[in-house]
């Protein structure tokens, strides 16, 4: 099968990057030590190509309502324009279709970002359930878009560098939010618990950008620092720590489901039904060694299972995020089997790091 | 980095030297470390150990992945290194300086019979297409 490939493959090619199958994509994984990499989006900025990821619009009269329905967090949180939302859309049965930023821009715009791996068949669930609830809307795939994330303390400095005529329209945004800026689509959001910009713009003028970046200092970081960044800052993977054979309550997106209003919305009705019996944790090891995903936990509760684990660099000390029976709590010692070993793990509040520093 | 002319290679990228007292020490080759990237954790094998060749006996993990390390040849470990404990980064730094132990081989005909440096860059150039 032949990888695909972003408009950056070759800057990215360039700058030295090791380079890996993610998904069916040809992604930088690090350009160097990975770990270095993490501590410089901590410590100043950096810019991971996102490319991979997807941007689709949802246009029309009723979008709002639309989402609403499609959505488990509510739309209707969002009412100054640019701002973002954080949500899972669910299947009938409450399992993780996928987990998105939604950006209401006019009550007949939305932009939806999604995962790379699942863009499809969102799309494909999207039109269908517009097809019967909304069928005036357009789900439009921007595929004519590329995405550049720039994060760190640092990073809205030198992005604004780069861009001066963006400077003016999104100095004055809140975390969560976003300004359509003509060509460039500028939002206050990320993945690594830094402040910092995604940024949207044409295909055609992303190479540009990159080394415009790069020109003015923002180094690139790999796939590799960015699962570390997501992992310190409590940050859920959609296919290692949810999916749609486990639900967003046993997930830890209890926050981003709203069952108390009166809305109805897809998945509702089996969240109420089954109450879930597991919920997703922190673990920080205690003894040496590296948690990994999918290595079993053993608790007096019942056995869970590490859905994403590695070393924190912020911490310098390895970190997981595992689901767990309900009755673990904050503070507990666990076992976790590593090879032939059980080795000791304290179950802690997430996130683990942010902003520079670690949050326990 | 090249790999040293002096020291013996494995398929599975351990480095072997071989010592004035009948010894031999073993790390990961240059390559392996590249693979694998930033290292944060070394297991070593206990002192004493009796290894059949091939025989997994040590771990080394990156922020990224574990990976096993072999026995290169059958034989008992006679020492291990204890500063890699505290600085598992120093792999990255000189792999060929940084050893994970050391062995008495059972026959050391079969430490001969291990990859030359250029056999074992023929075998990394044949296994990245």
């Amino acid at each position: 099968m032949t990888l695909k490939t972003t408009p950056l493959n070759a800057a990215h090619r360039a700058m030295g990057a090791k380079m890996v199958d993610f998904g069916g994509w040809d992604m930088p994984v690090n350009y160097g030590s990975q770990i270095e990499e993490h501590h410089q989006v901590r410590n100043d900025c950096g810019m991971f190509d996102v490319c991979h990821m997807r941007v689709v619009d949802a246009k029309g009269e009723g979008v709002r309502a639309f989402l609403r329905y499609l959505l488990a967090n509510n739309a209707d949180k969002i009412t100054v324009p640019g701002k973002a939302l954080y949500s899972a859309m669910l299947r009938p049965n409450g399992g993780v279709i996928d987990d998105l930023i939604i950006y209401f821009m006019t009550e007949s715009w939305f932009r939806i970002v999604v995962n790379a791996g699942t863009a499809d068949k969102d799309i494909a669930w999207m039109k269908e359930q517009a097809a019967v609830h909304a069928p005036n809307l357009t789900i439009t795939s921007r595929d004519d878009l590329a995405m550049v994330a720039i994060q760190g303390p640092n990073a809205r400095a030198k992005v604004w560098e780069v861009l001066p005529q963006t400077q003016a329209v999104t100095e004055g945004l809140v975390n969560f939010q976003a300004a359509d800026c003509g060509e460039y689509f500028v939002a206050r959001t990320g993945y690594t618990g830094e402040d910092g910009f995604e940024v949207m713009l044409p295909k055609e003028k992303v190479e540009a950008f990159w080394y415009a970046l790069n020109k003015v200092g923002v180094k690139p970081i790999g796939l590799g620092a960015r699962d570390t960044l997501r992992l310190e800052a409590g940050m859920n993977l959609y296919g290692q720590d949810m999916d749609e054979t486990v639900g967003p309550l046993e997930s830890g997106l209890a926050w981003t489901v709203d069952l108390k209003s009166e809305r109805d919305f897809i998945g509702k009705a089996a969240l109420l039904a089954k109450p879930p019996t597991q919920k997703l944790i922190g673990l920080v090891l205690l003894d040496r060694g590296v948690l990994r995903g999918h290595q079993k936990v053993v608790t007096p509760q019942g056995d869970g299972e590490i859905t994403s684990g590695s070393f924190s660099p912020t911490l310098e000390k390895s970190i997981a995020l595992a689901r767990v029976p309900n009755g673990v709590q904050i503070g507990d010692t666990v076992q976790v089997a590593i090879r032939d070993k059980m080795l000791a793990a304290q179950v802690v509040k997430y996130p683990f790091a942010r902003n520079g520093k670690s949050c326990l | 980095m090249s790999n040293p002319s002096n020291l013996k290679y494995t398929e599975s990228h351990e480095w072997v030297r071989v010592e004035a007292d009948g010894t031999v020490t073993v790390g990961i080759t240059d390559h392996a470390q590249e693979l694998l990237g930033d290292m944060v954790f070394v297991e070593t094998p206990a002192v004493g150990r009796k290894l059949k060749a091939k025989e997994e006996c040590a771990v080394v993990e990156s922020v990224k992945a574990a990976a096993d390390v072999y026995a290169p040849v059958a034989g008992e470990v006679t020492a291990v290194n204890g500063d890699l404990d505290g600085a598992p980064e120093a792999i990255n730094e000189d792999a060929y300086a940084a050893w994970m132990f050391k062995m008495k081989p059972d026959n050391m005909s079969d430490v001969d019979a291990l990859m030359e440096a250029d056999a074992y860059q023929l075998h990394v150039d044949s296994e990245s297409h």
